[in-house]
Formats: structure tokens, C-alpha cells, sequence
């Protein structure tokens, strides 16, 4: 979590230095135990599941997926120019770090455990989590939970070790959700995924605190593709919260993560991300929930940083009376192109769904809200809300919206906004006329428009979110 | 020269707006604890003048002072004037939305008067009284800066804000439209406690005479075609309305 890091990054004169604007940017030097050689083959990806020692079911999807990731096309959309961009060839997808995962801090190696302090993981942990893992590079280093859900059944593990201990439960739900063959990068994280989290809640327990997970890449040219699966037993809830770094180099690097929900019936699954992956990262990821009878399943997706986001938070409304919501909100600046958005399938009668997008762009950054609400002509009822606003900050910045609705059910209730604003002169001096200097009336405003976003997050996270959006408005007024 | 009792000394000043000159040469005094008004037409210069002494940057200053305490404000930017003690109660307030009231004034207040006078139970008091003699319902603290607020709202915020960042100099735009009777008494009443007993000034920027009634100007100023045609007593005020701006044209 890169704000957990702002708080401690600029206080500290020297390491802000070190770390320019980026402010989760610096990078400690690699000291890997393994390290797999750059570029990907069918070996590559064996040797990876034999490394880790998996059953041949996953030996056989991580293969099949290997191959189709390798014919399948890149994406004729979006932007197809960063894409291009791409060297899969120059890129390492397995690195290890830390020989094993530890439950105490104080073992986890100290450059590692350093990295996740000045980030203000352990802190945080104590004060307001109910358990933490922290992956770094492709494996988890550090994970614990509260001892009081352990003792409730709930299972919070890196997906390693998910897969060591409760096989079945994986092999149950692993690419049900999202199949390896949904989109080349689905194919790719199936091929070569390390890490994640994986959840169990079981019937009626409600996980009160948050559990979060922290990614952070260090090396240099490195894919990482965390694999996330979080199952919510009957009438269960849980908040899985989840942050994203890695230090800023020359060279790009990916991260392509697939992550599957499945909210069995009345039970309540809400996930919330703040990636602030420095601006040389492609953030390429696919996430997508399964909502059955009366459950409900929560997206809250903030998108600071990265070099190009695309991301598409789904859920399928298949159970009667089910609900999804994806607020998110997306930040570009210079270099930056975040297309993200949402889609929602309504399979079932009475289900509804809420989209709530909201993007800024600043210094000549790109955003575009990229949307699909569909209801099959089976699905009575539904109810759908989409609101996108874009705001843009200053000429030359860009915000584009590409909304889709099929509805095929002619009972359906549809809303749809869209708006996209400037920021006034006359409302920066109105903020300015009451004591604030420009960039902080800039900052008022643009946290007012996150607002409707930032009011979902816990509250330490909605803090470190304005922080974050203060500081990115800094040195903005010309 | 700015004398011990002159707070705000605007000196022929001069301004305009995309080449075009609104404001001809405009000269004023005011003294702690007055409250004078400028009264005129629409076109003539009222609101000009206001966002001018706030430091709106649309507007051009070609000649003349702004000198508050003795101090010139025209090479600052409107937020350290308001840290200096300059306030503008707008004719339009802007909407900011997503930025929660109580939030937006705990920030206002520590930026102008200082962190520790937005902190603790003081401070919790002065709002609630504030708020209690506007007839503000708590309510209003967690709604959005002027956002989906009717005209008196907006007004009544303007007010509270006044109150609770104690300028040293107040100026009101048309504070009085979009209000009614009612209404006009409860700011009066704000306008009054802020500034009446203190060392204070406030101006007021308005069309009409109703004001007037209920906040006693010391002193009243007619613009006319961005130039103060008449200055004179409150009886003056009481003149215009009878009788209109036509009889100073012909002046």
C-alpha cells in the first residue's frame, strides 16, 4: 500500500529525495534466491509449478494457459500503441526473494521487512487489520491472521499455500470464475501465477475488520501475477483490501493479476484496491466476481499510478435478488493512460447493479471510463445505475467514455449519467478567497470529487488517499 | 496617508477587464468598526470592485492603491489577502461538491486564524452559537460546500463564514439578494455582531436600500459608471430608493 508509505516517505527529507515524485519509488537492491532467466517458454512455466511443488492438475492449466496466452493476439483495443510497447521477452517471471512465508515480522528478512516498514505494513496490521500478507517480487513473504478467525474456520493464506493445504477447495474454484482463456493476460497469469491471497469464509461468519494484502515489485524488468481467489461461504461477509508499489526504473515492468470472487448465496464480499504502482508499471489485470442468490459483491478500485491500467472489474448477477456495486476512481498524469471501468452481467431476476466511475486527468494524462451492463432476456426486474464524471485539470489532458447496455429484458430499470467538468477559476477563487493557497484549493476540489469514492474506504486509506491527492496537485499551478 | 484610524484606503484606482476599463478612479476610507455601503446600479462597478479588493486574477489593476493597514494588497493573491484579514461574502458562491461543510470550515478557520482556533470545544461552541443565530440546522455541517443549496442557504453560509473568520475587513456582495425579510434580518444580525464593537470594517455591496435598514451604514457611497458620484450618510440611501439613481446622472 504506497500511501501507507506517503506518511513516513516525506517526512523524511532524504528519502523523499532518493524517491522524487514518486513517493513509494525507491528501491532496495535484489537480493533474490532464485531467479528464473528472462522470457517465457513452456520449460519456464513447468519448472515454475514443479519449483513449488504442485499438483499435475496445475501443472497441466498452467501449460494449457501457457499455450494460449502464446497464440493468442494482443488486445485490438484500448491502447493498443502501449501495448505494442510490450517486451514479454524481456521480462522475468519468477523471483524469489525469501525462502519461506513467515507469521512474525521479525523473521521475514531484514531488506524485505525494511521495505514493508518504511511502507508502514506492520503498523498497520496492529491497529486496524484482521490479518495481512505481504507479497514481494512473485512470493509472499509475510502473513498472518487474527487468531480468533482462524479459530471461526476462516483460511487467509498466500495462494501457495492454499493450494498446499486445502487442494480441493482450489481445484473446486480456480478458473471458474475467470477461465484462463478469457483474455491473453488471464492466459498469461494462469501460465505463470505466484502468490496472492486465498480466502475462505465459512457459512455465517462475518470477517469485521479488513484483511489486506500488499504487493510490492523491487526488481528491475519484473512480472508479477498474483492470483486471488476469495470464496464467502452462505450468509458470510469479508473486506479484502488490497495495495500495490514498486520503485520507478527506466525499464517497465507488468503486473498482470487475475482475481476471482465467489459470494455464495446472502453472503457479502466487498474488495477494494489502491494501486499506486509507479508510473513504468503495466497494471493489466482481470477481476471478476460470481454473485448468487441474494449475495452481494463490492469493487472499490482506485487507480493512482501505473504507466497503463486496463481494468475491468466484473460481476455476474447469476442468483435472484443479487447485487454489484464498482465504484472507482482513476487518476492520470503525465504519461499516464488509466482505462478502467466496469462490467456487470445481470443473469437473474431482480438483481441490481450500481457503477460509479470517477476520473481526473492532469498533465496531459489520459483517462477512459470503459463500460458494459448487460440483462439477459431470462432476467426480470433489474434494476442498473451508471454514473461517470470526468474531471480535467488542464488543456491537453483527455478523458474518454465508452459506455455499453445490451438490455434484453425490456423490465429492466436503467440509469445512465455522464459528465465531464473543468475546474473553474472562479471556484479555485472562492476556495482561495478563504485562505487556501491554489494547489491546496485544487486539492480541495479534486478530493471533493473522489469523495463519493473515498467515503467507502476505511478510514486510514481515505486519509492517505487525500494525502496522496494533495501531493500529486503539487508544483500543478503554473 | 493611511491615519492611525483608516483600516482600508482605496486610492484612485483603476481597473479593467479585457481592455475594457470598469472601475475610472474609485477613492474610499474606512475606519475600524464602520460599516459602509456602495450602492449602484447594475454595470456600474459594484461587483468589480469587490472581487478587486478580494484579488480576483480576470481583473486588471492600471492605476491606484488597495492599502489595508497600511499595507498595499494588490501584489497578493486572494489567499493571503483573506490571511490578512480580507473577506468576501460572494453574490455567487461556488458549489464545490464532495467537500463537506463542517470539514471545509474547520480548514478555513485554521488556515486564516491559526491550527489551534479550529481545535477543541472553543471552537465547537462558536460554531454551534453561529450557527444557532443564523438558524443553520446541524444538518448543514456534513452537507457539500454550496451544493444543490437554495439562494438563502448560500447567503446564510456566507454570513456563517464571516462569523467565524473574524476579518478585519468585510466585504458583502449583494449579500441581500435572493432574501427575504426574514432572511435580511438574520444576516443584518450576523453583519452587526461581526463587526459593531470591533475593530472591524465591513462594506457593503448592494442594489437595494432593505439592508440598509437593519445594518446602520455609517457612511454610504452611489457608483455610477465605475466613478462614486455621492457619498453621504444613510439618509442618502433613503433618498435613492425614494427617488432612483436618474436626479445624480443629471448632477
Amino acid at each position: 500500500m504506497a500511501k501507507r508509505g506517503v506518511i513516513k516517505v516525506s517526512g523524511d527529507s532524504e528519502a523523499r529525495e532518493a524517491v522524487g515524485e514518486y513517493k513509494a519509488g525507491w528501491h532496495d537492491p535484489e537480493n533474490s534466491t532464485i531467479r528464473f532467466d528472462f522470457g517465457l517458454s513452456e520449460e519456464v512455466v513447468r519448472q515454475i509449478s514443479e519449483l513449488k511443488e504442485e499438483p499435475e492438475w496445475m501443472t497441466d492449466i498452467r501449460v494449457k494457459a501457457f499455450k494460449h496466452f502464446s497464440e493468442r493476439p494482443m488486445p485490438t483495443w484500448g491502447n493498443t500503441s502501449m501495448l505494442e510497447e510490450i517486451d514479454f521477452e524481456n521480462i522475468c517471471y519468477y523471483l524469489k526473494s525469501s525462502d519461506s512465508t513467515e507469521r512474525d515480522w521479525e523473521d521475514v528478512p531484514d531488506d524485505i521487512r525494511n521495505t514493508f516498514e518504511r511502507l508502514g505494513i506492520p503498523e498497520a496490521e496492529q491497529k486496524w487489520l484482521s490479518g495481512v500478507t505481504a507479497q514481494y517480487e512473485s512470493e509472499a513473504v509475510y502473513h498472518s491472521i487474527r487468531e480468533d478467525l482462524e479459530k471461526q474456520g476462516v483460511i487467509f493464506l498466500d495462494m501457495d499455500s492454499g493450494l498446499k493445504e486445502y487442494p480441493e477447495i482450489v481445484k473446486k474454484w480456480f478458473c471458474s470464475v475467470i477461465p484462463y482463456s478469457d483474455n491473453k493476460f488471464s492466459a498469461l497469469n494462469t501460465a505463470v501465477w505466484s502468490g496472492g491471497s486465498f480466502i475462505y469464509v465459512p457459512e455465517g461468519v462475518h470477517v469485521e475488520m479488513p484483511v489486506q494484502a500488499y504487493f510490492r515489485i523491487n526488481a528491475k524488468n519484473m512480472g508479477q501475477f498474483e492470483r486471488t481467489l476469495i470464496v464467502a461461504d452462505k450468509g458470510s461477509s469479508i473486506h479484502y483490501v488490497e495495495g500495490c508499489t514498486a520503485p520507478s526504473y527506466s525499464t517497465d515492468s507488468l503486473h498482470s493479476a487475475v482475481v476471482e470472487l465467489i459470494a455464495l448465496p446472502g453472503s457479502h464480499i466487498r474488495y477494494s484496491t489502491i494501486q499506486n504502482w509507479s508510473s513504468n508499471v503495466y497494471n493489466l489485470v482481470t477481476k471478476r466476481g460470481i454473485a448468487h442468490e441474494d449475495a452481494k459483491i463490492e469493487w472499490v478500485d482506485g487507480n493512482i499510478g501505473s504507466k497503463l491500467t486496463m481494468k475491468y472489474p466484473a460481476v455476474i448477477l447469476k442468483g435472484e435478488g443479487s447485487h454489484a456495486e464498482v465504484i472507482s476512481v482513476a487518476y492520470s498524469g503525465e504519461g499516464q493512460h488509466q482505462d478502467a471501468g466496469a462490467k456487470i452481467h445481470h443473469l437473474a431476476s431482480n438483481t441490481t447493479s450500481k457503477i460509479l466511475s470517477k476520473s481526473i486527468s492532469k498533465n496531459g494524462g489520459r483517462g477512459s471510463y470503459r463500460g458494459m451492463v448487460t440483462v439477459s432476456p431470462k432476467a426480470d426486474n433489474c434494476k442498473l445505475n451508471v454514473v461517470c464524471d470526468a474531471l480535467i485539470l488542464d488543456e491537453g489532458s483527455r478523458s474518454d467514455t465508452y459506455p455499453t447496455m445490451e438490455v434484453a429484458n425490456p423490465s429492466a430499470r436503467c440509469e445512465h449519467e455522464a459528465s465531464v467538468s473543468k475546474v473553474s477559476d472562479d471556484q479555485l477563487f472562492y476556495l482561495m478567497s478563504r485562505g487556501h493557497s491554489e494547489e491546496e484549493s485544487l486539492a480541495m476540489i479534486v478530493n471533493g470529487f473522489f469523495e463519493p469514492f473515498t467515503r467507502e474506504l476505511p478510514m486510514e486509506y481515505a486519509v492517505e488517499l487525500n494525502q496522496l491527492m494533495a501531493l500529486e496537485m503539487e508544483g500543478s499551478i503554473g | 496617508m493611511p491615519g492611525e484610524n483608516t483600516l482600508l484606503e482605496i486610492h484612485d484606482l483603476h481597473v479593467g477587464i479585457d481592455g475594457n476599463e470598469i472601475l475610472k478612479g474609485i477613492d474610499l476610507k474606512m475606519g475600524p468598526g464602520e460599516i459602509h455601503a456602495i450602492m449602484g446600479r447594475n454595470g456600474s462597478g459594484k461587483t468589480t470592485t469587490a472581487n478587486v479588493i478580494m484579488g480576483h486574477p480576470d481583473f486588471d489593476v492600471e492605476k491606484g492603491d488597495v492599502i489595508l493597514e497600511g499595507e498595499s494588497l494588490l501584489e497578493l493573491e486572494a489567499w493571503e489577502r483573506a490571511r490578512k484579514g480580507v473577506f468576501l461574502s460572494f453574490q455567487y458562491p461556488q458549489a464545490v461538491p464532495g467537500l463537506q461543510v463542517g470539514n471545509f470550515l474547520r480548514k478555513s478557520v485554521a488556515s486564516i486564524r491559526g491550527e489551534d482556533e479550529a481545535k477543541g470545544s472553543v471552537f465547537r461552541k462558536e460554531l454551534t452559537s453561529a450557527m444557532e443565530s443564523l438558524e443553520i440546522p446541524r444538518s448543514f455541517m456534513s452537507r457539500y460546500v454550496n451544493d444543490g443549496f437554495s439562494g438563502g442557504e448560500k447567503k446564510r453560509f456566507e454570513i456563517l463564514q464571516l462569523m467565524l473568520l473574524k476579518p478585519r475587513l468585510a466585504v458583502l456582495d449583494e449579500t441581500d439578494s435572493g432574501l427575504d425579510i426574514d432572511g435580511i434580518r438574520t444576516v443584518s444580525e450576523g453583519v452587526n455582531a461581526s463587526i459593531r464593537g470591533t475593530d472591524s470594517a465591513a462594506l457593503i455591496i448592494t442594489h437595494y436600500s432593505r439592508i440598509l435598514e437593519h445594518v446602520q451604514p455609517d457612511m454610504v457611497h452611489v457608483l455610477l459608471d465605475g466613478r462614486i458620484v455621492a457619498s453621504g450618510g444613510p439618509e442618502l440611501a433613503t433618498k435613492l430608493e425614494e427617488r432612483g439613481y436618474e436626479w445624480l446622472k443629471e448632477e
